[in-house]
């Protein structure tokens, strides 16, 4: 194939080719696991094969559930996690830049973000009832920590440097702002957003132990309360499946737009 | 030369600042008084700590003098202004901005723009020698490059007075050398003032006019030297009997004032 390109190139080719292949021994290994799994006596009970759950895919689809719970999931994660964001941006620029701000808050952001989820939920669903609007709740307070504390410290740390040598080539505040905070930002908006992403999803089913009427997270419950081990581990799979298309096109994103960073953090 | 018909470009006039340390005031320039003429080149060296780069900072407008005053053309300073130029240690480009468009920020912001600023910043960027790497962004540049870029940005934006704030001194020694040798050939084409600060007594004394050297904290100006050696100057001028001689006095002096900042 590219035998004539120049060695670096190959070299580059050379490293995409084997990660695909480290992958899929990855992919190989895990599924050797879970046959495993699926075959000792002690755990062959919750780990029911490859195929038999895969198999579960028309049957979710025939009695409806699926979509129901994707599409519910999808509107839950997807608005709280939107809200989150559009109220952690200017919190985060306003934490930045009024220490006033930033010393009241910040202590509750840090709070607030070591307890579970789960165990603050039953005081949501008392105040704001059953449905929809608890599970957006649930979600959007979860990724509005990690966004505004994510975004706040990019913020704060942007080199003052630059901002020195943009005021001495002439730029005024609104330059500033536009020229450099928001550029020099961008990279932490990025990572805040993936960030988020990843909250959302684990957040999920803690969201929907709110009585939802369907869901992802909402079906796993009763898939353990009857024991449907085949389907709930489906389930499962699909959150992981979600989640990972999710961090991957965020990556892209983060790699088209920030390709000009010196380096790449966590 | 005649002293009082040297026309003046920057006055620095009684300038004292204080800061508010954590452990109280700290004094970081206790009244400097320099004059610099239109198109000189002034080196400063002193000790760390004795307020070179907040005397820069204060001439750039970037901190406000406690008191007394920077005149620059005869107006007080007050903030920034397109007079005045920096370049500093820590190159400061912006990473998300290609070299060109890092050397026509400046002008930009003077609404310069479109193929007018294109072709500024590329007379500047063929000064540096940087022509190949216009569309590279700072991150796949080495230091010497970089500090190329930031001279480049600082020029194309046309101040009449340069301030470095020890531009060279993050570089390997063979770099260093070269780019003070593009400096000379840069200021001697396109002249302008420059106040350049240094922790190196050879790049002091082969750029300089005249070396300013500074006391240890509270910072003030201790000596000025003139340095009588013709420009252009090269490489072998660091072997001549006066720079060596020169050499020895600024030395001793600073060494005093590092005595000094021990005690
Ligand atoms: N923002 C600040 N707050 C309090 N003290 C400061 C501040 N900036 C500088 N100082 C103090 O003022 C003094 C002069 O600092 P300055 O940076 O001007 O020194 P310098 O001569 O440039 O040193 P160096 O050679 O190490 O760069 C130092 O003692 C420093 O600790
Ligand atoms: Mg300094």
């Amino acid at each position: 194939m590219g035998e004539k390109s120049s060695a670096r190139k190959g070299g580059k080719q050379g490293g995409k080719m084997m990660s695909r292949v480290w992958l899929l021994i990855s992919l190989a290994v895990a599924i050797g696991l879970w046959t495993l799994l699926s075959v000792l006596p002690q755990t062959a009970r919750s780990f029911p094969n490859i195929i038999v759950t895969l198999g579960q895919i028309p049957v979710v689809i025939e009695r409806g559930i699926l979509w129901k719970d994707l599409s519910s999931s999808l509107i839950s994660v997807g608005a709280g996690y939107a809200l989150g964001f559009i109220i952690a941006l200017p919190v985060a620029i306003l934490m930045a830049w009024y220490k006033p701000v930033r010393n009241i808050i910040e202590p509750w952001i840090q709070f607030i973000r070591n307890i579970p989820p789960l165990a603050y939920v039953p005081l949501i669903v008392i105040a704001a009832g059953v449905g929809r609007r608890p599970q957006i709740i649930v979600i959007t307070i979860a990724t509005f920590l990690i966004m505004c504390i994510t975004m706040y410290q990019g913020i704060i740390n942007i080199d003052e440097t630059l901002i020195k040598a943009a005021r001495v080539l002439g730029a005024r505040d609104k330059d500033i702002f536009i020229r450099v905070l928001a550029p020099a930002s961008l990279p932490f908006v990025l990572t805040a957003i993936r960030l988020g992403a990843s909250v959302a999803l684990t957040t999920l089913i803690a969201a929907e132990s709110t009585g939802a009427f369907a869901g992802l997270g909402m079906r796993i419950r009763s898939f353990n309360n009857n024991f449907e081990t085949a389907p709930m581990l489906l389930y499962i799979i699909i959150i992981g499946v979600i989640g990972i298309t999710v961090e991957k096109i965020i990556k892209l994103l983060e790699r088209k737009l920030t390709g000009w960073q010196e380096k790449r953090e966590i | 030369m005649a002293g009082e018909e040297r026309d003046i470009k920057v006055h620095i006039d009684n300038v004292k600042k204080t800061y508010m340390g954590r452990t109280g005031e700290v004094v970081a320039l206790n009244g400097v008084n320099l004059d610099i003429a239109n198109n000189e080149f002034v080196t400063v060296v002193g000790p760390s700590g004795c307020g070179k780069s907040t005397l820069l900072n204060i001439i750039a407008g970037l901190l406000e003098p406690s008191s007394g005053t920077v005149t620059c053309n005869g107006k007080v300073v007050t903030g920034t202004g397109p007079d005045r130029g920096v370049v500093f240690q820590q190159y400061a480009l912006f990473p998300w901005l290609t070299v060109k468009k890092n050397v026509m920020f400046g002008l930009n912001m003077k609404g310069i723009n479109g193929e007018e600023a294109e072709a500024i910043a590329m007379k500047y960027i063929k000064m540096v020698d940087l022509e190949k790497f216009v569309n590279h962004y700072p991150k796949e540049l080495s230091g010497g490059m970089k500090q190329r870029v930031a001279i480049a940005r600082a020029y194309a934006a046309n101040p009449e007075v340069l301030l470095m704030d020890e531009p060279f001194g993050a570089l390997d020694a063979q770099t260093r050398t070269q780019l003070q040798q593009e400096l000379l050939d840069t200021w001697e084409k396109e002249m302008k003032t420059c106040f350049f600060i240094t922790h190196d007594v050879d790049e002091a004394l082969i750029l300089g006019q005249r070396v300013v050297i500074m006391s240890a904290r509270p910072g003030r100006i201790k000596d000025i030297i003139d340095v009588d050696i013709p420009y252009p100057r090269d490489q072998e001028t660091k072997m001549s009997p006066r720079f060596l001689e020169l050499k020895n006095l600024i030395w001793s002096q600073v060494y005093q004032e590092y005595l000094e900042v021990r005690k």
